[in-house]
């Protein structure tokens, strides 16, 4: 007896579920549109099913006949799902039906709102809900109600609450004196909660253009201060990194599909291996001879770069070549309602932190790095100690070139991949290094993240490109309060 | 005397071969207007594009000779001699264009829909403001950016790289519409200069004879300065900066001089390229182009007069043939170029003809 009745009961959603579909499909269009106006309004769990059904144009997943939907209905099912979905348990659920109610809500709807905006535990999707439930009180005809949502609206942060705020501020458009100055505060209100959102998105893309300037400029540095010449090809140990990732990612789609998720890890190595391959053979058949006469370097480096963006514009076309972020590096965090921090901008930001660690480390606590040091400060006297300068070049040589191809890695992450990728980054990056100061892990870092956000915080307010020409000024006049960059070895040496 | 009476005699001969070549050539170049004036079909006709083409090379060669000058005399590397090149070109296409628009607003603007020039076109409808504009905008660039650079004792590859940002940083303001240069596309389609059609062949030889002379007369004019106390102090400059001062020189003075004089000459090549090329856009700016000019420089020979002549003349005559017939290959060649004038040209292709001369 029992089971029979805990079989009914279970029975029972199915069955109303069942004859509320049947009669939808019997319904007049018009009282279908009433049908679900009250369904929006008084939302059950158990009508889900049918919804999601009724989307697709069917009452239940097996059956076939047909229903006949035009425009208004469908905005009506719309809706109508996001109310029932507003029940459910995940909150990436919630906050997408409540930003779909912003839109759609129906004020039959208002009451249900407002005991789930009560209700609602989630940060993100109260803050929704209750755009959500202040754009349909706007509509309301107590005067009362519209201040307070007015109110409502000047809490949140969102810019759909400003073009609300503004079309209520345009002329003719609220009649109570009381409302519009409350309207007028409340815009007050979200346009500052927008700009602090603004300026925090403006900081973190200057983070990040610093954190990709940083590992660009990281190689230049140790190498300019070790051997004292400018490696113009340096872009291009980027570019090649860049194109070692294009290369993994084409080689697993074909031989290791599974693994392809994780192809920019498998790239780190092989990209570090392409450039710092690359880059020892250059400094043992080209710059090793021109030791001590920079300028010279500069131009022999800068005609390396020529050779190797012309032999990759014939290797894989002029085009830039498609690399694509895996899905743990798409996406992002929403932080502000007009902040959103992507996760591979993230990423990057972190790797480029790690990579400066790693380099300290490797400076100073190998015997590499004592080395490097030792022929960093003085050449003559480090050879004199025993210490193979001709290898310790060759092979910081090799790590620059190496970090370059890390930060190719990460470019092609967040920018296009193409023969000219090195170009656009080696001079923001040889001013990272006039700005840092020479073989100063420390300066290299201040100077690329000041000079990341530097840009990113002028770009808005005056434009790119007088950004740039701002900074550029600005550089010249630091130098000449310290020639020697932020950080500068202390010396004895005059020649 | 111990050399061998050959040597002697060949080293004498040098001199007067070199004098007699260079004879030979100023007076090819003289001779080329004049044969472009030939009516067509004679068979010494000069065509308008090669008039055209040895001009531009011409305007080139100057530029090389005033890199020369502060790079293989006073041992400062410009990579942003573009920019004063640009600057001067600009200067002259702005009355050119003004020719071309007559009373009207240039062509470019009218297509922005502006209703009056910006403040600083005034005046560029005269010829002699022109002028002076090719002069003063190169020249007060380079006193403002040499001042600041040399007080602070910037010099070797940090100064390098500064005047690469300085005509990168034009470049990117001279792309932009709103700058009021004509943006991308930068001036074209003159008309006339000072009333006369820019595309006759008169015009055209005029302004080729006026080429051949500022580069005689820049060559002279190096040729005084190098030789006077002046080169001898740029040379101290360049191989040893603190003795100078410690012998009680501020070379501040010199290398501002010898800065704004090399940009200034950079200008004028720039004036006359425009006219005779048709054509000045944002991209004469690109850092590529400066560092190409220093290419010229080494292969020729650094610190010397004619050197970068030579080196101007071989490095365009070689791309505008390999530009036609490998397209590809060019750059894997001017990237050989570098690398190997670099390493095994130190003195350029002077040097290696005075090796032979004197063993």
């Amino acid at each position: 007896m029992l089971r029979l009745l805990l079989t009914f009961l279970l029975l029972l959603p199915l069955a109303t579920q069942a004859s509320e579909g049947e009669f939808f499909l019997s319904a007049k269009p018009a009282e279908q549109a009433r049908l679900l106006e009250t369904w929006a309004a008084q939302p059950d769990a158990a009508r889900l099913p049918l919804l999601d059904n009724l989307r697709q144009g069917r009452i239940a997943e097996n059956d076939t006949r047909k229903l006949r939907l035009n425009n208004r209905l469908r905005g009506l099912i719309d809706n109508a799902l996001a109310s029932h979905q507003l029940l459910s348990d995940n909150s990436a659920i919630r906050l997408a039906s409540a930003q779909q109610l912003q839109k759609s809500a129906q004020p039959a709807q208002m009451a249900f709102l407002d005991r789930r905006f009560a209700a609602e535990p989630d940060a993100a999707v109260h803050a929704a809900l209750g755009l959500a439930l202040a754009n349909l009180q706007l509509g309301a005809s107590d005067p009362a109600v519209r201040l307070a949502a007015v109110r409502l609206l000047g809490e949140t942060g969102d810019p759909l609450a400003r073009t609300r705020l503004e079309a209520l501020l345009q002329p003719n458009a609220e009649t109570d004196a009381a409302v519009r100055t409350a309207a007028e505060t409340s815009l007050a209100q979200v346009q500052r909660k927008l700009l602090v959102g603004e300026l925090l998105g403006q900081a973190f893309s200057g983070l990040s253009l610093g954190s990709i300037l940083l590992l660009a400029a990281l190689g230049l540095a140790i190498t300019f201060g070790l051997l004292g010449v400018i490696n113009m090809a340096h872009g291009e140990m980027l570019m090649l990194g860049a194109y070692s990732t294009y290369m993994v990612q084409v080689l697993l789609q074909r031989y290791a599909p599974g693994a392809i998720e994780f192809y920019p890890l498998i790239a780190l190595p092989v990209a570090f291996a392409v450039s710092a391959g690359v880059g020892m053979a250059l400094e043992r058949t080209v710059i090793r001879h021109l030791y001590g006469r920079p300028l010279e370097t500069l131009l022999a480096t800068w005609g390396i770069s020529l050779i190797l963006i012309q032999a990759v514009r014939l290797l894989f076309g002029a085009q830039n070549v498609e690399v694509s972020n895996p899905a743990w590096l798409s996406g992002g965090i929403q932080v502000l309602p007009n902040l959103v921090l992507p996760y591979n901008r993230l990423v990057i930001i972190g790797f480029a932190l790690a990579v400066v660690l790693l380099t300290w480390l490797l400076l100073n606590r190998t015997r590499l790095g004592l080395n490097v040091r030792a022929v960093t400060q003085n050449r003559n006297m480090a050879a004199c100690c025993g210490v193979s300068t001709g290898r310790v070049d060759m092979l910081a040589f090799g790590l620059g070139s190496g970090i370059a191809g890390l930060g190719g890695v990460a470019l092609s992450q967040v920018g296009n991949v193409g023969p000219d990728l090195g170009q656009s980054y080696i001079i923001d990056s040889f001013l990272v290094v006039v700005l840092g100061g020479v073989g100063q892990l420390a300066g290299s870092l201040w100077a690329a993240f000041g000079l990341g956000i530097a840009n990113k915080l002028l770009e808005p307010q005056i434009g790119a490109v007088l950004g740039k020409i701002l900074i550029l000024a600005l550089i010249i006049l630091f130098i000449q309060k310290r020639p020697q960059g932020l950080f500068a070895l202390k010396g004895r040496v005059i020649d | 005397m111990n050399q061998p009476l050959i040597v002697t005699a060949t080293r004498k001969a040098g001199t007067r071969v070199s004098m007699a070549v260079g004879a030979v050539v100023v007076l090819v170049l003289l001779a080329l207007p004049l044969l472009s004036l030939l009516p067509d079909g004679h068979a010494l006709q000069v065509s308008a594009y090669t008039l055209t083409l040895v001009g531009k090379v011409l305007c080139y060669a100057i530029v090389a000779l005033a890199l020369d000058l502060v790079w293989g005399y006073a041992g400062l590397l410009s990579l942003g001699h573009g920019l004063f090149f640009a600057l001067g070109g600009y200067a002259m296409g702005m009355y050119l264009m003004r020719q071309a628009a007559g009373d009207g607003l240039p062509g470019f603007m009218t297509f922005l829909s502006w209703s009056e020039l910006p403040w600083y076109w005034a005046g560029t409808q005269h010829f002699a403001w022109a002028l002076c504009l090719v002069v003063l905008a190169p020249g007060l660039l380079a006193l403002v950016f040499g001042f600041f650079a040399f007080r602070s004792r910037i010099k070797g590859v940090y100064f390098s790289i500064m005047t690469q940002a300085l005509t990168f940083a034009g470049m990117l303001l001279f792309f932009r519409n709103e700058t009021g240069f004509g943006g991308n596309n930068g001036f074209t389609s003159f008309r006339t200069i000072v009333g006369f059609d820019i595309a006759a062949q008169g015009t055209r030889a005029v302004l080729f004879l006026l080429t051949v002379g500022l580069l005689l007369g820049s060559l002279f004019l190096c040729w005084r300065l190098t030789q006077s106390k002046f080169g001898r102090l740029l040379t101290a400059v360049r191989d040893a900066e603190n003795r100078l001062m410690f012998c009680g020189y501020d070379p501040r003075g010199f290398k501002l001089l010898v800065w704004v004089l090399s940009a200034v000459l950079c200008g004028l090549a720039g004036a006359l390229y425009v006219p005779q090329v048709g054509i000045i856009n944002p991209s004469e700016m690109s850092p590529t182009n400066s560092i190409e000019a220093a290419v010229w420089v080494a292969l020729g020979g650094r610190g010397t007069l004619i050197g970068p002549l030579l080196g101007a003349g071989l490095v365009n005559g070689m791309k505008s043939w390999f530009t036609v017939a490998f397209p590809e290959f060019w750059l894997f060649f001017l990237g050989a170029l570098f690398i190997l004038v670099t390493l095994y040209l130190p003195k350029g292709v002077v040097g290696l003809v005075k090796k032979r001369s004197q063993p």
